[in-house]
């Protein structure tokens, strides 16, 4: 097998920040917040890495849609091995109301245009957790659909995945080209090499817009209000169980 | 969304990231001020990154224990070595990684946040890589470069003795011809990785007295007449065994000799000049950590009804800490920058950066110790081993001292 593989890498903020909401309510502060790839899309490019590492994979196109600082998620993808990047540039208010169903659109063409055999992506994004892409891009394509893998095996011309769902682990095998999405216990990904950063300068990025994949990104939706959680309120203890069951009816939960 | 300590949850299962809640603080809003990656370009900025995030989940988890039973974690530093931080400022051609000072220095800085001991460990065990592959005949580098580059072979720096620390000029170590070998005799003190690296570059006298008589060695550990004095028990940099190095009519061939014959002293200088930067980089690393620390520590820790963050004092300390840090590492990477480039200056740039932000690191770590009132004392916070650490910075690699002389050498010198 020699697959060419996309694999799509999300620029999110970083799991360690604390988020903050803008003072106007709009959404949340990303500015001059730092930034870093999508965990699952990280599991993502180590899988197609791998891949390649075993033969099953010929090369691997890493894809990342936003504004001009995605081409620093795709350098990474890049010193991890994936060997060229395509950036969608959309930036401003644009991408403030991009939506999955955008991205899986934008994923179709270019599976297309660049004949791509599998499609990698993590299976939701830290920031707005929707679990969608991947589904969508498969439908797209009428292609099948393998999500929240947790190991993957080539076998002629065919992925057996291993899928983590809720009753435990399922086991299905999935025709090429396919769609599927990196669950967390996948792999652990690897760390960028230095020289493996330095060599990743050189490698190709190529620029588009979302005209030149025919996709329309107008909002779909618009984001009336973003608020923090509400602030945890303190709990009561009760002496036993009929006391608990008075207490829910009281508060009307039961 | 999910809130921040639900999204810790969900990389609990995941092993990479399993102690995350242990090694990465509670609450972290990046504040840009301080933080390492600004300023930098993109390529040192995902430099930075595989060096921070292997500090905080290869090294950290494990630099109490290290300190604690005194290991040296050897398969850790091949590890590191794998990334490429085992000859980074070496040519490419033999497996070195090539990239500059300034690199280098970015990689320390991150590295030392994980284990200050042993990230200087392994900015010694570069400066000897750096030494061999730029002085080093041809057959030298290829022999030894690779397994440098790899840490499969461990390198020590032999420089001081006994009688010869800050006068190392004066060195007694001596080297005399045989045939077609030198016969070494002496002792070099305070050796990082004494008697547990593979390969020693020894500064040894091969001619008349002072510097220009002496050369740098290659000795290879297992050479007959190569024995090593008992480990010394330090307050700090327990991750690396330090020993006396000594030779007894020990027989090694001339073809060993880094660079020419009494070109030793300046080939050791030279390495020492990285070194500067590399050691202060270290200083950088665990001040960060120690700033990022107390931040946490003060807005979580009340007294008098309110966070200690709310005390104009400790606001002030924080403020003064924050601005020492920046000082510090722009003096660093200027003097990386400089060494780099060759300026004509590199020298003294360097040591009044390694002066300059080792001891400002110091005050750095030793006011965050403070701030954390008694539990800075104990064993269980880390801040009391990264200033046990970054202490001996003040004195190995050219004391503080005579940071000063070579800095007011410069100085007062007539045109």
């Amino acid at each position: 097998m020699s697959l060419r593989i996309l694999v799509g890498v999300k620029r999110v903020i970083d799991y360690a920040v604390k988020i903050r909401v803008k003072p106007d309510k709009s959404g949340v502060i990303t500015e001059g917040v730092k930034h870093s790839m999508n965990p699952f899309d990280e599991i993502a490019i180590e899988e197609a890495v791998r891949m390649k590492e075993k033969k099953i994979a010929k090369e691997i196109v890493a894809f990342s849609c936003g504004p001009a600082q995605c081409q620093e998620t795709l350098r990474t993808a890049l010193a991890m091995g994936a060997d060229r990047g395509i950036h969608v540039e959309v930036a401003g208010p644009q991408f403030d109301t991009l939506q999955p169903l955008h991205i899986s659109k934008m994923l179709a063409q270019l599976a297309k245009d660049e004949q791509i055999d599998l499609i990698i992506l993590g299976k939701q994004a830290i920031d707005d957790d929707c679990n969608q892409t991947a589904q969508m891009t498969a439908a797209l394509l009428d292609w099948p659909q393998a999500t929240s893998a947790s190991k993957i095996e080539a076998k002629d011309g065919s992925l057996q995945v291993v899928r983590e769902i809720d009753g435990g682990l399922e086991t299905i095998k999935v025709k090429l080209p396919t769609v599927v999405s990196a669950d967390l216990r996948l792999n652990e990904p690897r760390y960028a090499t230095l020289p493996n950063i330095m060599k990743a300068k050189k490698k190709p990025i190529k620029k588009l817009t979302p005209k030149d994949l025919g996709v329309d990104v107008s909002p779909r939706i618009e984001v009336v209000t973003v608020e923090e959680p509400p602030v945890r309120l303190a709990g009561a203890k009760v002496e036993n169980v009929d006391m608990m069951v008075e207490k829910l009816k009281a508060l009307g939960h039961a | 969304m999910l809130p921040c300590f639900v999204r810790r949850a969900v990389f609990s299962f995941n092993p990479r990231y399993s102690h995350a809640k242990n090694v990465i603080p509670n609450i972290r809003h990046l504040v840009t001020s301080v933080d390492p990656s600004s300023g930098l370009t993109e390529e040192q900025q995902q430099i930075y990154k595989t060096a921070l995030d292997f500090a905080h989940l290869e090294m950290r988890p494990h630099m109490a224990e290290w300190d604690e039973n005194e290991i040296f974690p050897v398969e850790t530093m091949r590890k590191a070595a794998s990334l490429g931080f085992g000859a980074i400022y070496a040519r490419e051609d033999y497996g070195g990684t090539g990239l500059s000072r300034l690199d280098a220095s970015i990689t320390f800085e991150a590295l030392s946040q994980g284990c200050v001991s042993t990230t200087a460990y392994i900015s010694i065990h570069n400066m000897c890589a750096w030494m061999i592959d730029t002085f080093g005949r041809e057959d030298l580098r290829k022999t030894w470069i690779p397994q440098l580059a790899s840490m499969e072979k461990l390198a020590s720096y032999c420089l001081t003795e006994p009688g010869a620390g800050s006068d190392a000029g004066s060195l007694n170590t001596t080297a005399k011809k045989s045939g077609n070998d030198l016969i070494l005799n002496g002792s070099k003190a305070f050796i990082s990785g004494g008697g547990d690296t593979d390969v020693y570059l020894i500064m040894c006298r091969t001619g008349e007295p002072g510097p220009k008589g002496i050369s740098c060695v290659l000795v290879e550990k297992g050479t007959p007449g190569l024995s090593f004095g008992k480990k010394e028990k330090k307050i700090g940099w327990n991750s690396q065994p330090t020993r006396a190095v000594i030779l007894e009519d020990c027989r090694v061939p001339i073809s060993n000799i880094i660079g020419k014959e009494g070109q030793g002293f300046s080939i050791a200088m030279k390495g020492l000049n990285g070194g500067r930067v590399n050691i202060a980089s270290c200083s950088l690393g665990a001040a960060q950590a120690s700033l990022e620390i107390s931040a946490d520590h003060l807005k979580v820790r009340k007294q008098f009804g309110k966070p200690l963050a709310d005390f104009q004092h400790s606001q002030f300390q924080m403020a003064r800490m924050a601005t020492k840090l920046v000082a510090s590492r722009m003096m660093i990477r200027n003097a990386a920058t400089a060494l780099e480039e060759s300026h004509p200056n590199d020298v003294t740039l360097c040591s009044m950066a390694k002066l300059y932000a080792t001891e400002a690191c110091f005050e750095i770590v030793n006011t965050a110790l403070q701030l954390h009132g008694g539990y800075g004392y104990l064993k269980d916070y880390a801040v009391q081993q990264y200033l046990r650490d970054i202490r001996v910075h003040l004195i190995l690699e050219g004391t503080n001292e005579v940071m000063q002389m070579v800095i007011a050498k410069d100085i007062l010198k007539s045109k």
